[in-house]
């Protein structure tokens, strides 16, 4: 399988505090990789170091071909391949949903007006919301929201997609409905890096499995083998604290 | 002399001084958004020295009297600039004009970037991560939602640019205040002349309220339930 992201020996600090420290990873495409790990541990500020919303401190990234830590690489193209989707959903809040969807294929010349609002309501079905084409963001719930933001990343077409936490500002009842759209895109092919606190989710899609503390990869494997044989000490720690709050049994 | 004959003696010269009053103030409005708008964006830029720019002449217009600046627009640089050419004039009207527009764009460039700062920053990631780049952002998902913020600090602003004009007539802009003044030290009929003209900024205020109300409504996209 062809290489879609390269960290190699990524490093990140803010201001003189480390939160990376040396992180190295390859992932291929078509591969669903999951980021665990306690709060703090540098989860998230990983994943937004590959589409370059964190500048990187030392070390180098290559998404695609395009060595993106290089200052002469046009990162809004590169961006343009690489979906991403937030804890805080960040729907343009004076947009309706469909122009949300429309607004950057349409503007970086991707689609035509009409292509783009055809795409945005195929889209909309496919995360099941074309009843809400015309709604505004502050009229949706949380799960609606955050599944709008899934078809506004995807009406780019991009080949990778990057899930910051995307359900942990969800109300319990409404998190399986963001999970099974992302199961969705996993089944149909799409290159996925989703950071996670849902063992479940990660159990049964991802094809790997990352467990990262202070700011370090302490442990990576597929998940039958991560979640039943952990086997770093850290790690082991981490899910007997986290399955025993959720009363899993993996 | 009762009320009424003053109404009907002083109408004609305070409708003089009010057309300037509002002419001045439209003018200034105008320009100060455009100053405003340049020097907020000199603020954010990622370069020191544009940052400093817009700050010190924020820093220089908010430190500073009104009244004070008028002067030395109206007395102060003629004289200045009348040492390379004597024959140099600046009318009240420029002068107030300009010093007005430079007031207006300091504050309004405060309440743009108060505006944009209290624009969510996930909003500015979402947009950038599609691959949008910075002044397509700006343009697309920031400004459209800081106006909206901004507004009813704006017009807080233009009122108060209204209002201010009546400082400009001390040096001598032929507003209403200044006409105001010439009809009383004529008749002596202080009362009665000062209530019309606070009636008549009154008038003046309270439609540009009532713009600023329509304005509100059209950007108000939270409102625009259809349940």
């Amino acid at each position: 399988m062809r290489e879609k992201i390269n960290i190699k020996n990524l490093h990140k600090s803010f201001s003189k505090l480390p939160v990376l420290k040396g992180i190295d990873l390859t992932i291929h495409e078509g591969e669903v990789v999951c980021i665990i790990g306690p709060s703090g541990s540098g989860k998230s500020t990983l994943l937004r170091c590959v589409n370059k919303l964190e500048t990187v401190t030392d070390g180098e990234i290559i998404v695609d071909g395009c060595i993106i830590t290089d200052k002469h690489t046009n990162i809004n193209k590169v961006r343009e391949n690489i979906g991403m989707v937030f804890q805080s959903f960040n729907l343009f809040a004076h947009l309706t949903v469909k122009k949300n969807i429309m607004l950057a294929p349409v503007d970086l010349k991707k689609m035509t007006k009409s292509e783009a609002a055809e795409k945005a309501i195929e889209l909309l079905k496919q995360v099941g919301l074309e009843d809400k084409a015309d709604s505004y963001p502050h009229e949706l719930s949380g799960g609606q929201k955050q599944r709008v933001a899934i078809a506004r990343s995807l009406a780019m077409q991009p080949d990778i997609m990057l899930f910051d936490e995307p359900t942990s500002a969800l109300d319990p009842e409404m998190i399986g409905e963001v999970l099974q759209v992302m199961k969705q895109l996993a089944t149909d092919g799409m290159t996925m890096v989703v950071v996670t606190h849902e063992m479940g989710f990660a159990r049964d899609v991802a094809d790997r499995v990352i467990f990262m503390s202070d700011g370090m990869i302490v442990e990576e494997a597929p998940p039958a083998e991560l979640f039943s044989n952990p086997q770093e000490p850290r790690t082991k720690e981490f899910l007997a604290r986290v399955l025993q709050d959720l009363g899993l049994q993996v | 002399m009762d009320f009424l004959t003053t109404i009907n003696e002083a109408t004609p010269l305070l409708l003089q001084g009010l057309k300037i009053t509002v002419m001045i103030s439209v003018m200034s409005i105008v320009i100060g958004i455009v100053i405003g708008f340049f020097s907020c964006l000199l603020g954010l830029s990622k370069y020191r020295p544009l940052r400093a720019i817009s700050g010190v002449y924020v820093w220089i217009v908010r430190g500073t009297p009104m009244i004070v600046q008028a002067f030395i627009v109206y007395f102060g640089f003629p004289q200045l600039i009348q040492m390379l050419t004597p024959d140099f004039r600046l009318s009240a009207f420029t002068a107030g004009l300009i010093t007005l527009s430079l007031n207006a764009g300091a504050y309004l460039s405060e309440v743009f970037r108060g505006g944009i700062a209290a624009v969510d920053k996930g909003q500015a990631e979402a947009a950038r991560s599609l691959g949008l780049n910075s002044s397509q952002t700006m343009i697309k998902v920031v400004l459209p939602q800081a106006i909206k913020i901004a507004i009813p600090s704006m017009v807080n602003q233009f009122i108060i640019i209204v209002k201010d004009t009546s400082i400009l007539s001390v040096i001598g802009l032929a507003d209403l205040v200044n006409k105001a003044k010439v009809y009383v030290g004529a008749s002596y009929q202080f009362f009665a002349t000062y209530i019309l003209v606070a009636v008549y900024y009154l008038v003046i205020i309270s439609a540009l309220m009532l713009i600023s109300k329509y304005v509100e409504k059209k950007f108000n996209y939270e409102r625009k339930d259809k349940y």
